[in-house]
């Protein structure tokens, strides 16, 4: 009985060495020298594998960081400026400072605003859909609310609203990472500075028929009239294509565009009430994004 | 009797209209021909507005080499010259014209008398062809001048008229066969003399047992065609699987026909090829099945190239009431049709309409792995195996690993599948993605 | 108008689903379910309904409550895995033997994988070798139950076939003296066995069965067919080799669950391979192992262990065995 047991023991404790040289030897030969600090700056980074850096990930990202002669163009979206000047710390650098972005949807194409003429039966899927046609609705530029940029988001930050009909952004869990901007077939989703107190005007819209066309298709389409770019001070809105496009390098928030907007395709996100016209203004409270439901009459 | 071996599908026949003569549809008060009526780079319009026209003279030229005329198919006065959306609701240039009579151009010969002999060389037959405008009407619209002038390394030995028809509902080719058999061998003979080879066949499904026996009559004359009878099976039709099923011989991946010694043509094609050489008619009218369960009277028509869809409905006995889904082609690849204004094709076959319970698509659920999409593939893929790679994204070494660049998108897996997942859908788009990759990759 | 459906093709659909697939499968199993009731009476109807409902219960209660998914009772597949359960129990089994194999069949070998589709293991046999291990004594014991429709059955005794072979080589005799002690006859083979699980008793009811299956194209033939050539060849040479010690082709491939298990058990969609190289290997595994455990193995069968260990190769022959792909690589 006490020989088995011996016996036993022994065979399992050659076993475990023999096993244990053999692990060891192979670590041995393929072991990677690694800059020791490529490990640090990923420790540092958010590690979201997102690759909204234009990199693989973060291991890839914090490679090329260590590796480069210094940060210049190299950003990590989701963590903005605080973890960047903290990688600068690490490697003994300069931090670049980024205005932080969010992403915005430019169309607000809602069941109410932009009527549906035909249902699409296919896998739910945008790409599916845009290559297969125009899409459910007579404009062509718009959102197809199948939900691409929902599936591609990885922070839980933008939605479509089932009642609508198109994305909404959580603008504070948005990193700015751009898959959204990427998974969008029609090339709605565009990043924009956050702005001071989350506020943004910006064109909702990328409709680029004539205007009648467009007036057609969707009550809150830009129909390219250009009022705004006449309005605007800053010389910050072109109109190309019959849309309107607000530079956010030159817009100083002032919202002349958006109260010269005649189909209300100009959007002015997270401004206080004004007080003249606040019972007019359905969408100017503060915080979210509120549908424009009320303005078909306006 | 032969077929190709690897998968396939039986779905049901109904051949509505499969004993209904070709009607000759009248000619409306305007017409909408799309400049995009080809694979390949639209024509360039050459009319203006104002313009006067007559039918078969040219108002778009080829802007490429795969490319090709457009003539009108009315007489009357250039109305615009405009963007309209197509059946898809894209915008795409069309010439519209205001129909004023009938007016035909002096070369075409609108007499019912059949040519035989052919006094052309090759290349007057090919030039022919592509001033006659002429693509191939199976379905892919690719220009027949192209496909019949191959690369000079390559040589053709056979010619196979594709006449199998597997889709359902559509009978212009049968009907075609049934009626003009003599002038599709003649069509074909020209196309033999084109491309430079002593042997042809054409490929017939059996379900068509009238078309089979009227080819056979008119070939009698022809020994250089042979008909060949086969097997009901979808897709029949598609190239590879027509050349497979009559000489055995087997396309290579990412291949073309040419590479094994075929050029395949449509038997609509070779109709229009005789008329281009013969009778020196371009492309501007082509069968098109009209046709559906909730359709009132099934019909076949001789359709000009730029009517409405929404006006061939008037024709017959209007709208439908549960009709829920217009189909340009047939049930397995025609295309939906988003915007019923839009107007014909050339390479349009067929108009199908169905209700909601016949295609409405059911609630997906989980795969089963039952194998049946596996067993259905004529390309030999495993469609589950190439959705699951697509949904998970950016497995794209993996795709081509699986030859996802061999789907003919025929749709049988879609087709099959118990479980109702939009496998199509999703590798397609998978396959988007890998052609473009593999397009951009440098050349070794 | 209507607003008009827009999608990519194809645009029509073949009538079969996933519903009707179990439904024809249950079909198919009703000569079988029927023959059992006849020699087995209440039991079998006992063990079956003991066996869809436990099964179907266990499902809708881990959807609705455990993993609050949609619940996918009417996909039948949970009441086929029941049926199957119940068909490779002895026919004396207490009603709480099936309940116990449900549970494990549902929860732990399908719904803990994903439920349906994602299984690696057949629930069923997971179900039935589970009893097997846990209650040798019962899962062995194949006294016959008191019938409806006749009293004192003569063809259908004690033992299994299987175990009367295996006990008497294990007591020395040679196997012509056990089929004279027992009186085995091929007759009684192919109709009603001598005792064993209720779905062995008949092989002709399975075969109907099979042949339903094949009518509808549920299934393809290769993997039964596959499996019972493997057997038959295989215990061809053994018993050419040594005819006292093996026993010979047509008894091996008429008794126990080769049969039950080629037909029904080794052909379930999820776990067995996906084109038709994967299907042949597989089936000539089920084949050898099933052999290979009923001369050399403890147990006088072998059907239920050879199909989940070769249920376990599958997602390798998936990966390595590709269907014929239609035409030449061009390098």
């Amino acid at each position: 009985m006490s020989t088995t047991i011996i016996l036993t023991i022994a065979c399992l404790g050659v076993l475990g060495l023999l096993f244990s040289v053999v692990l060891y030897l192979v670590a041995q030969k393929f072991k990677v020298e690694e800059d020791p600090r490529i490990e640090q700056v990923e420790s540092i980074l958010p590690g979201a594998n997102c690759g909204g850096c234009g990199q693989a990930g973060c291991h890839a990202f914090a490679e090329n960081v260590v590796k480069a002669p210094s940060i210049g163009s190299l950003f990590c979206p989701v963590g903005g400026n605080a973890v960047m000047s903290k990688i600068a710390a690490a490697l003994g650098q300069e931090a670049v400072e980024k205005e932080p972005m969010a992403a915005v949807v430019r169309c607000h194409g809602t069941f109410d605003n932009r009527e549906r003429v035909n249902h699409f039966d296919g896998y739910s899927s945008c790409k599916v859909m845009s290559a297969l046609y125009a899409g459910d609705t007579d404009c062509r530029y718009g959102c197809l609310g199948e939900g691409d940029c929902e599936d591609a988001c990885q922070f839980d930050a933008i939605h479509i609203d089932p009642k609508r009909g198109v994305p909404e952004v959580d603008v504070d869990k948005c990193t700015a990472c751009g898959a959204c901007v990427r998974s969008c077939p029609k090339g709605i989703i565009e990043l924009r500075p956050k702005g001071p107190k989350n506020r943004k005007v910006y064109v909702s819209c990328m409709n680029r028929d004539k205007g009648a066309v467009t007036r057609k298709a969707c009550i809150v389409g830009c129909i390219g009239c250009g009022k705004c770019a006449k309005v605007c001070p800053f010389g910050a809105i072109t109109v190309e294509n019959n849309l309107a496009y607000i530079d956010f390098t030159k817009c100083k928030l002032c919202r002349k565009c958006y109260d010269e907007c005649p189909t209300k395709a100009i959007w002015a996100v997270n401004f206080p009430i004004r007080l003249p016209k606040s019972a007019t203004e359905p969408h100017t409270e503060p915080k979210v994004e509120q549908p424009v439901e009320e303005n078909k009459e306006a | 009797m032969k077929t190709f071996k690897i998968g396939g599908v039986h779905p049901n026949d109904n051949k509505l209209t499969a004993d209904s003569l070709i009607e000759v549809f009248p000619v409306l008060e305007t017409a909408y021909i799309s400049m995009a009526q080809h694979l390949g780079a639209p024509a360039k319009p050459v009319v203006e507005k104002g313009d006067k026209v007559k039918v078969g003279q040219v108002i778009g030229e080829p802007a490429g080499f795969i490319s090709g005329y457009v003539h009108s198919s009315v007489s009357g006065t250039v109305k615009a010259v405009e963007l309209m959306p197509d059946l898809a609701g894209n915008p795409v240039m069309h010439v519209v014209i205001e129909v004023e009579g009938d007016e035909w151009c002096e070369e075409i010969d609108r007499t019912p008398d059949i040519k035989r002999d052919i006094p052309y060389s090759s290349e007057e037959i090919i030039e022919k062809i592509k001033n006659g405008g002429i693509v191939g009407l199976g379905g892919a619209a690719f220009p027949t001048h192209v496909k019949l002038n191959p690369p000079k390394d390559k040589k053709a030995e056979f010619l196979i008229l594709n006449g199998s028809e597997c889709e359902p509902y559509v009978t212009a080719d049968d009907r075609i066969m049934r009626e003009r058999p003599e002038e599709i061998l003649i069509g074909a003979v020209i196309m033999m003399k084109a491309l430079n080879v002593t042997q042809a066949f054409v490929g017939i499904e059996v379900n068509k047992p009238q078309a089979i026996a009227a080819m056979k009559k008119a070939a009698a004359d022809y020994p250089q065609i042979k008909i060949v009878v086969l097997k009901k099976k979808y897709p029949q039709g598609g190239e590879k699987q027509l050349i497979d099923a009559i000489t055995g011989r087997r396309v290579p991946s990412m291949g073309l026909p040419i590479d094994v010694g075929v050029v395949v043509q449509n038997v609509g094609t070779s109709l229009a090829v005789y008329e281009a050489v013969q009778k020196n008619q371009p492309l501007i009218e082509s069968a098109v099945t009209v046709t559906g369960h909730c359709v009132t009277e099934q019909r076949n028509f001789l359709l000009r190239v730029g009517t409405p869809f929404s006006r061939i409905l008037d024709a017959v006995g209007g709208l439908p009431k549960d009709a829920a889904k217009f189909i340009s082609g047939g049930p397995m690849m025609g295309k939906a049709v988003a915007n019923i204004d839009a107007s014909t094709l050339k390479g349009t076959s067929a108009f199908l309409l169905m209700t909601e319970e016949e295609t409405k698509r059911k609630q997906e659920s989980n795969c089963i792995r039952c194998a049946k999409c596996v067993e259905a593939c004529p390309m030999g893929l495993e469609p589950y195996l190439l959705n699951k790679l697509c949904r998970a994204g950016n497995k794209y070494d993996e795709l081509e690993k699986e030859k996802i660049y061999d789907c003919i998108e025929c749709g049988c897996c879609l087709y099959t599948c118990p479980a109702n997942i939009p496998l199509l859908d999703i590798i397609r788009m998978g396959k988007a993605d890998v052609m473009k990759i593999i397009r951009n990759r440098p050349k070794k | 108008m209507k607003k008009l459906i827009v999608s990519p093709a194809p645009h029509i659909h073949s009538k079969e689903n996933t519903k009707s697939l179990m439904r024809d499968v249950m079909i198919a199993l009703s000569p079988t379910v029927l023959v059992s009731i006849y020699f087995f009476g209440l039991s079998a109807i006992k063990l079956i309904l003991v066996g869809v409902i436990s099964c179907v219960l266990v499902e809708y209660l881990i959807q609705k409550y455990l993993l609050k998914t949609k619940v996918t009772i009417n996909d039948y597949s949970a009441a086929l895995t029941g049926v199957l359960l119940a068909l490779n129990l002895p026919p004396s089994s207490p009603w709480w033997l099936i309940l116990i194999g449900s549970i494990v069949a549902i929860g732990v070998a399908k719904m803990t994988f994903g439920g349906l589709g994602q299984n690696i293991f057949n629930p069923a046999l997971v179900g039935r070798v589970f009893l097997l291990v846990s209650f040798p004594a019962l899962m062995t014991d194949w006294s016959i139950p008191q019938s409806w429709f006749r009293e004192g059955i003569d063809a259908v005794t004690g033992p299994t076939p299987l175990a009367m072979v295996k006990e008497g080589l294990l007591s020395g005799q040679t196997i012509p003296e056990i089929f004279a002690a027992n009186s085995f006859t091929t007759k009684q083979m192919l109709f009603v066995k001598m005792g064993g699980s209720v779905g062995e008793i008949s092989a002709v009811a399975l075969v109907i069965g099979f042949i339903y299956l094949l009518i509808r194209r549920v299934i393809k033939p290769t993997i039964p067919v596959t499996i019972v050539c493997t057997v038959a060849l295989i215990s061809t040479v053994f018993y050419l080799v040594d005819p006292m010690q093996y026993t010979g082709p047509l008894f091996n491939v008429l008794t126990g669950g080769v049969l039950l298990g080629s037909i029904f058990m080794a052909t379930d969609y999820v776990t067995s391979p996906m084109n038709t190289k994967g299907m042949i290997i597989y089936g000539i595994g089920i084949g050898i192992i099933t052999v290979m455990i009923r001369y050399f193995g403890a147990y006088p069968e072998g059907m239920s262990f050879a199909i989940l260990i070769m249920n376990a190769t599958v997602p390798l022959l998936n990966k390595y065995c590709k269907p014929q792909r239609f035409g030449k690589e061009v390098k």
